[in-house]
């Protein structure tokens, strides 16, 4: 794993009760900010990272040394401004950024947690980052944004705190996750499990990484993010580096030849383990349960103002799924608004450069607070 | 602006929570925001009308109001407000009655097909109308149900809502409708705005 210098933790002292039942405190959870919180406090927006995402939203992470996951949307006159707002994000617990995870040495037994871990929840991660308003003596942040996961913590945020933010912004998600969310996860893991080196996930003390389980594990979610469109056009049937196929099984399509890549850069930045914890927290996820059936009971003492955003192109959490949270916030008389964006981006688009998406989440996010400046 | 507006809005309370149904740019939320303080809420079909609401800072729902209209639960708003858009639904009826149930009262304008130009047009060209507030060719309009202020007495009393007040604009003049008046009116309105009622 890389040298994690420059990462930003808070130690919460507070103790926290997962859902699973145990209790945790004086655990690290690992931040960035940018921008700066003006003086009433009323700029902060804490944005929450989907799966494999980290506190690293924008500039250059420090780690991997690549552009932050939301480098399109968050920046100077981006927009999610950061001459404007104050943006706070925290990475997962569960994670492999900072936050306590798997890959966190278990202080009764002096050894790394790994599947000892416990298993944590949507909820709890919404739980421990609430401890972030505090630390920073916010007493309502302007808006909670996230796409996919995000998204869902955004639901969550709401519903456990409905006074702690003026806006809500949830992007291509659900509010519980499908059984093909649930089967895709299931492949991701069991291709992490299948490999030798996971050792039933006590590779850290062998000093081995599933590398080859976790790639898969990667290239196969890769694709879930993808439209068949997008992939066609980009792809298509092109040859990787060679005339003619070979009549082999090295990458003979430059599609192979993609998701191989995806799949190698990705083990040199995530944990296996952490794969297993996140994504068995989406599956676990499934507000509507929650509130025994009936989703609008999760929004109904909430004044916050909803942007709904979905994508024609997102397969893994279709539109149908982000307007049945618009339906449940009609339900209860909510303030929400709604837009699908057009884009053959797939689950993707939120992360990437898909201007009318960039400019709905600007134009949102200024005339709500000019609104609350007037 | 549209001539309508300002008529629409005399027909609404202050601070009245209202949904605009088909809210196209929003400048009728605009106008009932700024001069009656409205709760205003929209709902339009069109993604680029969507987008520019939004840039207005206005919240509206991309949605169709003859399948999305469901989601709102009985006497969710003061006012309903369906401006010149009934005609281009496939089912009138099932609008009217959502309107009615989701608004207590509703405000529904209409593009009178009964006025003398249209039927000129039809009489003289023996072709289908084409005026300034019916723009389009019959292969290629949005309107598939048109009709004159006098159907739409009649439809109220088929279908059963209340007509609670009846106005007709012409050459940007409003004025009320009645029984006596019904045949005039129906010649030389441009537009018909009924406030209606279960």
């Amino acid at each position: 794993m890389n040298i994690k210098q420059n990462i930003k933790t808070l130690i919460v002292e507070k103790p926290l009760k997962l859902d699973c039942g145990q209790t945790i405190n004086n655990f690290p959870l690992a931040y960035e900010t940018y921008g700066s919180l003006n003086n009433e406090k009323d700029n902060a927006i804490l944005v929450f990272h989907a799966l494999t995402g980290d506190q690293f939203v924008t500039g250059i992470n420090p780690v991997t040394k690549k552009d932050g996951w939301w480098s399109y949307a968050v920046g100077s006159g981006k927009s999610i401004d950061t001459d404007k707002y104050f943006v706070i994000c925290a990475n997962v617990i569960g994670g492999c950024m900072g936050s306590f995870g798997p890959s966190h040495e278990n202080p009764k037994t002096k050894k790394i947690y790994g599947t000892d871990f416990p298993v944590i929840t949507i909820n709890d991660m919404v739980n421990a980052q609430i401890n972030l308003l505090d630390f920073f003596g916010i007493k309502k942040l302007f808006s909670v944004v996230g796409g996919s996961m995000g998204g869902m913590q955004v639901l969550q945020f709401i519903s456990n705190y409905p006074d702690k933010a003026k806006t809500a912004i949830p992007i291509a998600c659900t509010s519980s996750h499908s059984a093909q969310n649930i089967a895709f996860n299931e492949l991701g893991r069991q291709a992490i499990a299948a490999d030798h080196n996971w050792s039933d996930g006590d590779y850290n003390s062998k000093n081995i990484v599933p590398d080859k389980g976790l790639a898969v594990a990667r290239m196969a979610a890769h694709i879930t993010y993808l439209s068949k469109k997008g992939l066609q056009e980009k792809f298509g049937r092109k040859l990787q580096e060679r005339d003619d196929l070979k009549f082999g099984f090295d990458a003979d399509f430059q599609i192979e030849s993609y998701l191989r890549y995806q799949g190698s850069v990705f083990v040199d930045r995530f944990d296996a383990n952490s794969y297993l914890y996140i994504t068995r927290a989406m599956d676990y996820f499934d507000l509507v349960k929650q509130f025994n059936g009936n989703l609008s009971d999760a929004f109904k003492n909430t004044k916050a103002k909803f942007f709904i955003i979905s994508f024609t192109s997102d397969w893994l959490y279709p539109t149908q799924e982000n307007k049945d949270i618009v339906i449940a916030l009609n339900a209860v008389g909510a303030n929400v608004g709604f837009v699908e964006i057009e884009s053959d981006k797939g689950h993707d688009s939120f992360l990437l450069n898909v201007p009318d998406f960039l400019k709905a989440l600007k134009n949102f996010l200024d005339k709500s607070y000019a609104e609350k400046n007037s | 602006m549209k001539p309508e507006y300002k008529i629409i809005s005399d027909l609404i309370e202050k601070d009245a929570k209202v949904l605009d149904v088909g809210c196209d740019d929003g400048a009728l939320m605009e106008f009932l925001k700024t001069n009656k303080n409205a709760n205003i809420r929209g709902i339009e079909i069109s993604k680029e009308k969507v987008q520019i609401c939004i840039a207005k800072g206005l919240t509206v729902i991309e949605g169709n109001a003859e399948f999305d209209l469901k989601q709102f639960p009985n006497d969710s708003f003061e006012y309903v407000v369906l401006g010149q858009t009934l005609q281009a639904f496939i089912n009138p009826e099932t609008v009217i009655r959502e309107l009615l149930r989701v608004g207590n009262k509703a405000i529904v304008t209409i593009p009178n097909f009964g006025h003398w130009k249209v039927r000129l047009n039809l009489l003289f060209k023996g072709t289908m109308p084409i005026t300034n507030s019916l723009p389009h060719d019959w292969y290629n309009t949005p309107n598939i149900h048109m009709c004159t202020i006098k159907d739409f007495v009649r439809f109220s009393k088929i279908i059963d809502f209340k007509i609670f007040k009846s106005l007709a604009l012409i050459n940007e003049n409003v004025s009320d409708i009645n029984n006596s008046n019904l045949i005039f009116k129906n010649l030389f309105g441009e537009l018909g705005i009924f406030l209606i009622e279960k």
